[in-house]
């Protein structure tokens, strides 16, 4: 083991005689935007395999719910299917509709994508890992979400096709109604934490209860609410009126084919991942351990257990699967809404609910109620 | 030249480019589109100025639910794009009367004698932890609160007015009861019959 000793730190020399130093040697301006370059690739990676593998998970958890195998002919339990589906649509040609406008046909796809990646940026992973550290992130996030629906709606109207312009009708009609919902579930977190920072909102979250503390317990109906929201903001099942394929085919992407349908696909499974990390800081603690507070630091000490049991990003990201994993769950399970109880649900039922938690919400707080509000 | 003020000029370039193709492209979808750019390279600008609140719910407000909803009758319209450029020599003096008193209103609060660099005292740059959301709810909620109070009733009469202009009932619709339909019961549907099975020959 002496020679691999010897060659891992002669290479981290190496690394420090050649890169540290000529990086030092750029202009300032540039080291920052090699780093932020840096850190967008550290979570763009990882998401873009994560929404690859997404698919494959969704295949095979509802192949598994449904007594199927799923797919299993590439690679070893079908686990190389993603990279021969992406292969597959990257050689695919995409046709463009006669009479469709063609740039907003092209553009439609990366409008649907770009703010589902953007929202990231003020997504804390860590206690001090976020890209922006901003003041306003929660707002940032709901106008990102809302602007998602132009993807969808650009889409609908360039194809010139009458089955996509129905779906783009049902999408815009369902996102704009059940964002009202959502940014009032936001709207009650923002009054339980008292910041907009995504960080402040799960440091609010911390206390000596563990998972007791995490804001999932006082404002459940606006947990539950949202979620439900997000899926019907991601356009998933039970909600995937504006795909509808056994009426409308496919709706806003019907026209659609090769790696532009792949994009809105991306998008898609993005925006899933995107909902579910949400919901786990807002309601769920984030990063928090469920056992945070709870065990004496002796506990944290010990080498693996003990990082395991501590607050980090392995949490977060097992938080981020539990809600993945209901995603899939409702789709194997729900049949499709129809459109009025869409639109009866959103309306009649999520909003009045959210509206009178809110006022709860701020009698808790000002009450002090513990374990919570008792700090404030 | 710093990179903020290139940032400036090139959002600007964006607002004043969108917001003059709004008004000369012929597709009324593109001009909504357009809009939607316009109003997004000013929330870039307002956000230059520190003024992030303001810069984020423009996106929010206006590009996330006002111009959705805009684009969605707008694409539900049938518009005669000849029809309405045959018009355009008919229309333009009313037009450019409009666009004289315009001007002139402009010039009047923002003209060369009310309004420059030297009429104003730079203001003072807002250090990092600057919060400008408390800032403005702490002075929308103190200061402000019965301007703000009033709007708010006042927004809530227009909606509740706009619901009931459109509101018709008429006696023959249909429409599902979900209360009703919730309390079916399987004996209400399903008739168990007892049948003698079709016999072999």
């Amino acid at each position: 083991m002496e020679w691999l000793n010897t060659g891992i730190d002669w290479l981290a020399a190496l690394f420090n005689d050649v890169v540290v130093v000529y990086f030092h040697m750029l202009p300032e301006w540039l080291q920052t935007t090699i780093w932020i370059l840096l850190k967008i690739v550290a979570i763009m990676l990882p998401l873009m395999l994560s929404v690859a593998y997404l698919t494959l998970a969704e295949r095979k958890v509802i192949g598994a719910m449904q007594v199927r195998m799923g797919p299993t002919r590439v690679g070893p339990r079908g686990s190389l299917q993603p990279i021969a589906d992406a292969v597959k649509l990257i050689f695919k040609e995409i046709i463009i509709p006669t009479g469709a406008n063609k740039y907003l046909f092209l553009t439609a796809p990366l409008l649907s994508l770009g703010p589902a990646l953007a929202a990231w940026a003020v997504l804390p992973f860590g206690s001090d890992m976020v890209l922006a550290d901003i003041n306003a992130a929660l707002l940032y996030v709901l106008a990102l979400t809302s602007v998602g629906v132009y993807g969808v709606i650009i889409a609908g109207w360039a194809s010139n096709s009458k089955y996509a312009l129905l779906g783009t009708m049902r999408s815009a009609a369902q996102i704009v109604s059940y964002e009202i919902a959502m940014g009032f579930a936001l709207v009650g977190v923002l009054i339980a934490a008292g910041s907009l920072n995504l960080g402040d909102i799960v440091n609010a979250q911390s206390g000596n209860l563990g998972l007791l503390n995490w804001y999932f317990l006082p404002l459940l109906p606006l947990f539950v609410i949202y979620f439900i929201s997000g899926v019907a903001e991601t356009n998933r099942a039970p909600f995937d009126v504006a795909e509808g394929e056994s009426e409308i085919v496919a709706g806003f992407h019907i026209d659609y084919s090769g790696m532009a349908f792949a994009v809105f696909f991306l998008a898609e499974y993005a925006n899933m991942i995107l909902i579910s990390a949400l919901t786990a800081i807002m309601f769920l603690g984030g990063w928090l351990s469920p056992l945070h507070g709870l065990l004496p630091e002796s506990v944290l000490s010990i080498p693996v257990i003990g990082s395991l049991v501590a607050d980090g990003i392995h949490w977060f990201i097992f938080k981020i699967f539990i809600f993945l994993f209901l995603f899939l769950w409702f789709r194997a399970t729900f049949p499709r809404y129809r459109y009025d109880q869409i639109m009866r649900l959103g309306w009649k039922v999520f909003i009045p609910v959210t509206i009178v938690w809110l006022l709860v919400v701020g009698v808790m707080v000002l009450a002090g109620l513990a374990p919570w509000f008792s700090a404030a | 030249m710093g990179f903020e003020t290139i940032v400036f000029y090139v959002f600007a370039a964006i607002t004043v480019f969108s917001g003059m193709m709004v008004i000369t492209v012929k597709n009324p979808v593109q001009a909504a589109l357009f809009l939607v750019l316009t109003f997004f390279s000013t929330a870039a600008i307002w956000m230059l100025l520190e003024a992030e609140f303001l810069a984020i719910t423009l996106v929010l407000v206006y590009v996330g639910a006002v111009m959705v909803l805009f684009l969605f009758v707008v694409m539900m319209l049938d518009i005669n794009v000849a029809r309405m450029r045959a018009s355009f020599i008919k229309h333009l003096p009313l037009g450019l009367v409009v666009l004289a008193l315009m001007i002139g209103m402009m010039l009047m609060i923002v003209g060369v004698d009310h309004f420059g660099a030297d009429k104003f005292a730079e203001p003072a740059r807002h250090a990092a932890d600057y919060n400008n959301t408390r800032e403005l709810g702490l002075v929308l909620y103190t200061i402000y609160v019965y301007p703000f109070e009033i709007a708010a009733v006042i927004l809530l009469v227009a909606i509740v007015a706009a619901i009931a202009l459109t509101l018709r009932r008429r006696a023959n619709t249909k429409h599902q009861k979900p209360e009703q339909q919730i309390a079916v019961q399987r004996k209400d549907r399903i008739r168990m019959v007892n049948m003698k099975a079709e016999e072999q020959k």
